[in-house]
């Protein structure tokens, strides 16, 4: 059965990308534990829009988990404490009436961070601009059952291709990498024979552009897919330094 | 608004349509509507047009240039398929990048006529599907075409490298979506709309990469600059500066996405909006049966007050799931008070009202006929949960056929419904309703997607012209797309043909200083209304004014009361409006209110469309008009005809046009279900 609560909320306000930022902090009372996480912050900014206060800057759209707009760092995690999901998703059952809850924006170097807790991922579209797609033009496709895939292969395809572009792979790395977001997709091609014949020069050109944009090195940590909301494997990272080393070894 | 007394008995608004229109005009020769569907037999329609469409070729492409405003599965595939072909293409976007658009989140799957299960489709079949589908209200020619167009789609997605769920032998899964009896909707487990829009996204990155397509995100278009008549630019506020910035094109195309958050919650995304549609209806475009929207039936109930917006349980999931509400309504009142479970009612209890009604689909008919019989037994008091739910139990599929392949189906539709509700669908069933989902009203737009206004053009779901009265699952994104790739890269050339030596337009001109000065006023007239209530405090007031009034079920009495109720939001809305913050400078308080302002356009215009349409039809159930069972009941001889709307004044009659339908390669008839 659905109760309400009440949650003290420290919350990171910054202006902008130059300005320094500072936590400030809240309380929101009466909040349904049916409510989602970001209910419970739309309540917050009403109750400072009552106020004539401006209300905390956050991005959000679909709110159901697959958009990838929404981030937020609660309680140290990226997307909050329960794995899985994004912070869209994430109810207010998790937490308990009296809870302090921390919520900060992704802090990396290559998503400075806009205003309060919204954050730009312009370099994870820039990325994709490098080379994450297949190039043909549209009209010249063969039927899409001339070539037979394999359920398996297509399976795994999927899941690296679930990927939703949010950002908590880096948010979540303590050396800001992106290579969780970046081996989804070029292991997504590198396993369906739609990707072949530009493989080798997709992951060269992919990894370029993300060491570039001031993205970390990866360690193998794997603090990423552990944080990551669509639990995309670790495996991915694996197979990207396969393709790149294969790549090079070849030029 | 008129003053409207005596509606007593009344059923057929006629006699006080005056009141609310213009429907006189519709006779005068001015407003005769040319559709420009070509000549020929149906099948042969768009080849035919291909064959003498007029083209650009590729050295004066590159001097055209073409405004693509959204970037969900119409604008990406459209600003991709452009760019392709050579066209300077400029394409914006409110979210933080063009993946995030709202066709992200379609779930079940896409339509199209392969017949790669042998179980009887064909071309003619998903356009005859989609028309009766529509209830008989959908222009014939368009939806040919899309059907022929599907399968291209399904080529061009997989050599995207879109991971289409797949067969152990390798080949194309399929399964079954409402209103059709064979398998053809192709999907990639709950995410197909993803996956489709991340091949766009991965096509109009190549096009980026190469500089054709210049990608503007975080920009959200204000208005349209006309000039000699044509549409030849747009005003956008950038929405992390809140500056206003100009942009020139030969041609625009709009592909913004359905006004169904018009309702407040529906299972859109919080910034769907239909405010482009707004400001070309207010340069002069019709609107078209705006009074057709899609109430989905299986959505997650609503919990409370509080609520953001509602999350859709995918159609799939009929393929599979049974409907039900208990037979008894003491059963129903002990699962409400709590004192009972949905599993302690035996099964021969259970009313599996779908089944009992409609035995030809069963669980799988259209949508509109499943809302409106999930409100008939809540209504009848046989609801659960807060009364306002049903059951959809997976306890028959599990049985069947294993806890494994139904993880395998739908694991991931069940794990979003154990997180919002809390409940375990794999031991208890879930519990639905119907939300506003889709809106199959809307730009009126002719054969070759090109509005009213010259130049402007609309595609996806934000123009009117596939779905009639009612969407099928799994063709929305195959509309989309079909505009996209196939259909507007087209058709637009037709247009662009005589103007290849209109040189590159400049925005310092009058008409531009203009357009940017109106929008300017008006955000400066918001902001000074300095009032109490924040946008989302009205936009709830109007949300729950049109559920109740211009939702599910209608009456002639409710819409009028409507108009009345939306006229009073308004004038709220004017007076009491607060928006904290500045104009100039990122202000998400203002991007709502000046959605909002739009919704009330829209409001206002879905409740006189529907106070017009004195029969029902598909998702427009007028509650007088219907027949001894409950069924929706047609009137073709007065009502065969798309409803456009021609803007005349803020506070003037808005005038009424008729785009008569023909149908000459389907029998027109009433819609059955049952046999």
């Amino acid at each position: 059965m659905e109760t309400t609560i009440s949650v003290n909320l420290k919350i990171w306000r910054q202006r902008g990308p130059k300005e320094k930022g500072s936590f400030a902090n809240y309380t929101v009372k009466n909040v349904s534990t049916g409510s989602s996480f970001l209910e419970m912050l739309d309540m917050l900014n009403q109750q400072l829009v009552e106020k004539g206060e401006e209300p905390v800057v956050f991005d959000s759209d679909c709110r159901e988990g697959i958009c990838g707009m929404c981030s937020l760092y609660i309680n140290g995690h990226p997307h909050g404490p329960v794995q899985g999901i994004t912070t869209c998703q994430l109810h207010m059952r998790k937490f308990h009436d009296g809870d302090t809850i921390t919520i900060e924006p992704w802090r990396s170097a290559a998503f400075p961070v806009v205003r309060d807790l919204m954050v730009d991922r312009n370099a994870f579209d820039k990325i994709q601009q490098a080379g994450g797609y297949v190039s043909f033009n549209c009209g010249g496709a063969p039927d899409a059952n001339a070539t037979p895939i394999s359920k398996e292969v297509a399976d795994v395809a999927m899941d690296s291709a679930t990927c939703i572009g949010c950002g908590a792979c880096v948010a979540a790395c303590k050396n800001g990498s992106a290579m969780l977001f970046v081996s989804a997709k070029v292991s997504q091609f590198a396993l369906l024979p739609q990707g072949q014949v530009e493989r080798a020069r997709r992951a060269k050109a992919m990894v370029k552009k993300m060491d570039e944009l001031g993205f970390g090195n990866c360690t193998n940590t794997g603090a990423c897919a552990a944080e990551c909301p669509k639990s995309i494997p670790l495996s991915n990272i694996a197979r990207l330094n396969r393709e790149y080393l294969k790549a090079k070894i070849k030029d | 608004m008129a003053d409207i007394k005596n509606l007593e008995g009344m059923i057929d608004s006629t006699p006080i349509m005056k009141d609310f229109a213009d429907i006189e005009s519709s006779k005068l020769p001015e407003y005769q509507i040319d559709s420009k569907i070509p000549e020929g037999p149906i099948a042969e329609k768009w080849t035919n047009y291909k064959a003498h469409q007029k083209l650009v070729n590729p050295a004066n492409k590159r001097n055209l240039d073409i405004i693509v405003v959204g970037t969900g599965l119409a604008g990406a595939s459209a600003a991709s398929t452009l760019g392709e072909l050579g066209f300077n293409v400029l394409n914006f976007c409110i979210q933080d990048s063009p993946r995030r658009a709202h066709s992200i989140a379609a779930q079940g799957g896409i339509n199209a006529a392969k017949d790669y299960q042998n179980d009887g489709d064909s071309v003619y079949r998903l356009f005859y599907d989609t028309v009766k589908g529509g209830d008989f209200r959908s222009r014939e020619a368009n939806v040919y075409r899309l059907a022929e167009v599907s399968n291209n789609i399904i080529d061009q997605c997989v050599q995207q490298g879109v991971p289409f769920a797949r067969e152990y032998g390798g080949l194309l899964a399929n399964r079954s979506f409402g209103g059709a009896q064979v398998s053809r909707t192709f999907y990639a487990k709950g995410q197909t709309g993803q996956q489709l829009l991340l091949g766009a996204y991965a096509s109009l990155n190549r096009q980026i990469q190469k500089g054709t397509v210049k990608s503007f995100n975080r920009r959200e278009m204000m208005d349209i600059v006309m000039i000699d008549g044509r549409a030849r630019g747009i005003i956008v506020r950038n929405l992390i500066t809140g500056e206003l910035e100009r942009y020139a094109a030969h041609a625009v195309v709009l592909a913004t996405g359905g006004y169904g958050r018009t309702f407040f919650l529906s299972t859109n995304a919080m910034g769907c909006n239909g405010s482009a549609a707004v400001q070309a209806f207010k340069k002069g475009a019709y609107l078209a049966n705006l009074a057709f929207t899609q109430i989905h039936p299986t959505c997650i109930p609503v919990h409370g007050e509080d609520q953001s917006k509602l999350t859709l349980m995918s159609e799939s999931l009929r393929n599979d799931g049974r409907i039900w509400v208990p037979k008894k309504k003491e059963d129903a009142e002990a699962i409400r008070a709590g004192k009972k479970k949905p599993t302690d009612i035996p099964d021969e209890d259970r009313d599996f009202y779908l089944e009992r009604r409609y035995p030809a689909f069963g669980n799988l008919c259209p949508r509109d006929i499943a809302s409106r019989a999930a409100k008939e037994r809540c209504d009848a008091g046989f609801g659960v949960g807060t009364g306002n739910a049903v059951y959809l139990d997976f306890k028959y599929a599990i049985e069947r056929l294993g806890k494994d392949a139904v993880r395998d189906r739908y694991g991931n539709l069940f794990d979003m419904y154990q997180m919002i509700s809390d409940d375990d669908p794999y031991e208890t069933p879930m519990m639905i309703f119907p939300a506003s989902h889709y809106t199959m009203g809307g730009i009126w737009v002719d054969y070759e997607l090109q509005t009213s206004l010259k130049g402007l053009f609309a595609i996806g779901e934000c123009n009117f012209s596939d779905h009639g009265a009612n969407r099928l699952g799994a063709s929305a994104l195959m509309q989309g797309l079909a505009d996209g790739y196939f259909v507007l890269p087209y058709t637009m050339q037709n247009y662009l043909s005589d103007q290849i030596k209109v040189p590159h337009f400049k925005t310092d001109t009058k008409e531009f200083d203009e357009a940017e000065k109106a929008v300017k006023e008006r955000i400066q007239k918001l902001m000074n209304i300095k009032g109490t209530k924040s946008p989302d405090e009205i936009h709830k007031r109007l949300g729950h004014v049109m559920w109740n009034l211009v939702g599910m079920g209608r009456t002639l009495q409710s819409l009028v009361k409507a108009t009345e109720e939306i006229e009073e939001v308004r004038k709220e809305f004017y007076s009491d409006l607060r928006i904290v913050g500045k104009a100039d400078d990122l202000n998400t308080e203002l991007e709502k209110a000046l959605r909002l302002e739009d919704f009330l356009v829209i409001a206002k215009m879905m409740a006189i469309d529907a106070l017009n349409r004195n029969e029902s039809c598909g998702a427009h159930f007028r509650e007088e008009y219907q027949t001894a069972d409950g069924e929706a009941a047609r009137n073709d001889k007065d009502y065969m005809y798309v409803s456009c709307w021609k803007y005349t004044g803020d506070n003037e009659k808005p005038i009424l046009l008729k785009e008569p339908l023909k149908y000459e390669a389907i029998h027109v008839q009433t819609r059955n279900y049952k046999s």
